[in-house]
């Protein structure tokens, strides 16, 4: 017996949110526009935890059919829905961090202006992802994926009136699109080779192809060409440019989107397609790759980086790195638990920010915040909390997701256990100098006057501005409040029960109490060395930003070009504009405009136009308006028509 | 007997006359009387036809192409007057309020 769990209402209860809101919300009063979002996004949320309190009375995975949505030949695509214990945790992380990150905008946008637009954009980004989350099939998978990153767009270009936000929105987009090419040519490959994109259909015609011969590369360029949408959705090497501009955007969405739920959508995508994966070594080898090098260079990135939304940018994106890495181990639950806790600090981690934002008046840069410890203790401790979960330390969330991918990773190859330990070293170290800078020591900007940060535009981007260093309103602290509790004891579930939890997905063999003891030691000796390693990126941050903050100025000049370079995040978006952008545009103006569509194309009408004009210009002297003339044609055509018989007559 | 050639070229020098005086003349007057002299060199070559063929329709039609002429100059020559007494003159030239 399989009750009916209305699973279909889940993603469409955001979007009827999203549809009153953006069809209406114009004329409703705040009140009104917050109750809808509010109401809708909490429902699909109240209903994830009926599933999820049923959830083990089911049998897993648990299909519901909707409608047939293509049928052409033998290929089908359906509006289907598919629960199984992945889905199921991604559904609690999209509805619950959504839901509190929606409360968290009702005080963070209160101000702005199209408050029910940007409500109605949230709303519609949660239908998307919870379809992606929920779909059956590859081709609905792709239906929310791609509408996640409309979304997005039209997120990050929220304040669409500001050219940097604007082009922003436009870069993530496109930079999105050159990963979705990968993913869409993987899924043609699969319809040609297994005639559907259902999971089920696929993975069982996946699963007697040995991973010696991988379908004879046919598994590899599937998976490799899967890892290049995640890594466009993803945020990896080499596609991860997009993800730091997109800070533009209100910093609730920056929250949800770009740290705790969109930008997971690769690793998820990533974990349910295992079954190809685990076929096809060569691709994990590159997934494994591409993430440890994603995680230790954004790192290095973020620790040059002073406006504090663009640190947390870069720590997601090494984060994201740490994710894909476990699925490069084919460590995969631990990478889906990372997802997860990774949801609770780094939703928290942006808020809290937010709130700094908030506080101080719009301003973002680092350098002019300081002191605000005293000053907004609510956000201090929450931000603290998810600091140390970053970090590592334990017993916060990040340390039991961290530590497991770094075990696991160890297991395979020490390499990436060791990139991944100076990585966690590297976080901490500029989380903790985001934290000493923001918190600790005396204030170093302007009081926030009513709109005193015209100054600095670039960095003005949340307009907020009420006068003085204050506390957020309650309704941001709440959600604070829960997240930090999540980030303390998310990870306390342990990684063994997450993994066994999750093991009918992934079919992982299940440890026995004997290995796990014999391991026990090793690993022991592994967390040491990353707990070792996040104190001392505590104790670096401490010596830094608070003991003695003139040494990073003496190191920062010792280091000379190397700096710069991390400064300027190692030029690689000079280096895209060059390499892509430039040709691009020069290509476009050159042949396309001024040689096809101006010399061929326009020329052509205008030359047919200008013939026209100048035939019927020599007919218009004709048509003086003396009336004899007039009277003379039709004499003289007379004449003609009569020699013209004439001649005829004659012949 | 003369032959219908003389005729037809008789009427066809008349038929040039009124053209040639149509086109060239500037009073309105003379213009309406060169319209008469094309008629009247049209009604020539239609008896000529019907005298050498012998059949009556041609003359019937010089009979049509009469009432019509005759009805024609009574409106004609009302428009004329009409016109002299509102513009004071004759001169199709000037008489060319509709022109842009």
């Amino acid at each position: 017996m399989t009750p009916n769990l209305h699973l279909w209402l889940i993603p469409v209860l955001p979007l009827l949110g999203a549809a009153i809101n953006g069809l209406v919300g114009k004329k409703f009063s705040r009140q009104a526009v917050v109750s809808v979002a509010l109401l809708f996004s909490g429902a699909a949320f109240a209903l994830v935890l009926s599933v999820a309190a049923r959830f083990s009375t089911l049998s897993t995975p648990h299909l519901e059919f909707l409608a047939t949505w293509i049928r052409a030949g033998s290929f089908q695509a359906d509006f289907a829905f598919y629960l199984d214990q992945l889905s199921l945790i991604m559904l609690l992380v999209v509805t619950g961090v959504g839901f509190l990150i929606h409360i968290y905008s009702v005080g963070y946008m209160w101000e702005e202006a199209g408050f029910y637009r940007f409500f109605a954009y949230l709303n519609l980004f949660m239908f998307f992802m919870l379809t992606l989350v929920l779909s059956s099939n590859y081709l609905l998978m792709f239906v929310g994926w791609e509408g996640v990153g409309l979304a997005s767009y039209l997120l990050i270009g929220f304040w669409f009136t500001k050219d940097s936000a604007a082009s922003a929105g436009k870069k993530a987009f496109i930079v999105n699109r050159v990963g979705d090419f990968g993913f869409l040519i993987a899924l043609f490959l699969l319809i040609k080779h297994f005639g559907s994109l259902n999971f089920e259909t696929v993975f069982q015609g996946v699963s007697p192809m040995s991973p010696e011969t991988g379908g004879a590369g046919l598994l590899t360029a599937i998976g490799l060409l899967l890892m290049v949408g995640a890594a466009g959705k993803s945020a990896q090497i080499p596609l991860y440019v997009w993800l730091p501009d997109a800070m533009e955007g209100p910093t609730p969405v920056s929250a949800l989107i770009h740290a705790a739920t969109m930008v997971t959508a690769g690793v998820y995508m990533v974990a349910r397609s295992h079954v190809i994966f685990d076929r096809a070594p060569s691709a994990l080898t590159v997934v494994a790759i591409i993430g440890t090098l994603t995680a230790l260079f954004a790192a290095t990135i973020g620790i040059a980086q002073t406006d504090i939304k663009k640190v947390l940018a870069y720590s997601t994106i090494s984060q994201l790195g740490y994710m894909f890495m476990a699925c490069g181990v084919a460590a995969y639950s631990a990478g889906v638990f990372h997802l997860m806790t990774h949801a609770f600090f780094k939703g928290l981690l942006f808020l809290a920010a937010g709130s700094v934002i908030h506080a101080v008046g719009g301003e973002q840069d680092m350098r002019r915040m300081g002191g605000l410890k005293e000053h907004i203790p609510w956000t201090f401790w929450t931000m603290t909390a998810a600091t140390f979960a970053i970090a590592g330390f334990p017993p916060f969330a990040g340390f039991f997701s961290k530590d497991e991918i770094l075990f696991r990773a160890a297991q395979v190859s020490l390499v990436y256990w060791g990139i991944g330990v100076f990585t966690a070293f590297l976080t901490s170290f500029y989380m903790f100098r985001l934290w000493f800078m923001t918190f600790f020591g005396t204030y170093r900007g302007t009081e926030p006057a009513g709109e005193g940060h015209g100054g600095h535009d670039a960095h003005g981007h949340d307009e907020h501005g009420h006068g003085g260093i204050h506390e957020s309103p309650k309704v941001m602290l709440a959600p604070l409040v829960v997240l930090a509790v999540l980030s303390l004891v998310g990870g306390w579930v342990g990684s063994a029960r997450f993994e066994k939890f999750l093991s009918p997905v992934f079919n992982a063999a299940v440890v026995t109490p004997a290995a796990e003891a014999a391991e026990h030691g090793s690993e022991m000796l592994f967390t040491g060395i990353s707990v070792f390693a996040a104190a001392l990126g505590l104790y670096l941050a401490w010596l830094f930003y608070y003991r003695r903050p003139e040494l990073p100025q003496q190191i920062a000049s010792g280091l000379g070009g190397l700096y710069e370079a991390v400064v300027h995040k190692y030029y690689v978006d000079e280096l895209y504009a060059n390499l892509f952008v430039k040709p691009l545009i020069a290509g476009s103006s050159l042949i396309l405009w001024h040689g096809i569509d101006r010399d061929v194309i326009d020329a052509t009408l205008d030359n047919s136009a200008h013939g026209a004009n100048e035939v019927s210009d020599s007919f218009r002297h004709m048509q003086s308006g003396n009336l004899r003339s007039y009277a003379g044609w039709v004499a003289a055509g007379a004449a003609v028509v009569i020699a013209y018989m004439i001649w005829m007559g004659t012949r | 007997m003369v032959p219908i050639s003389y005729y037809l070229i008789l009427s066809g020098i008349l038929f040039a006359c009124g053209v040639t005086g149509f086109l060239i003349k500037r009073n309105i007057i003379s213009i309406f009387m060169s319209i008469e002299l094309m008629l009247n060199g049209v009604n020539l070559s239609f008896v000529a036809f019907a005298a050498q063929w012998h059949a009556l329709s041609g003359q019937i039609f010089v009979f049509f192409v009469m009432v019509v002429a005759a009805a024609e100059a009574a409106v004609g020559l009302a428009i004329i007057i009409s016109v002299y007494r509102t513009r004071e003159t004759l001169n199709v030239d000037q008489v060319d309020l509709l022109k842009l």
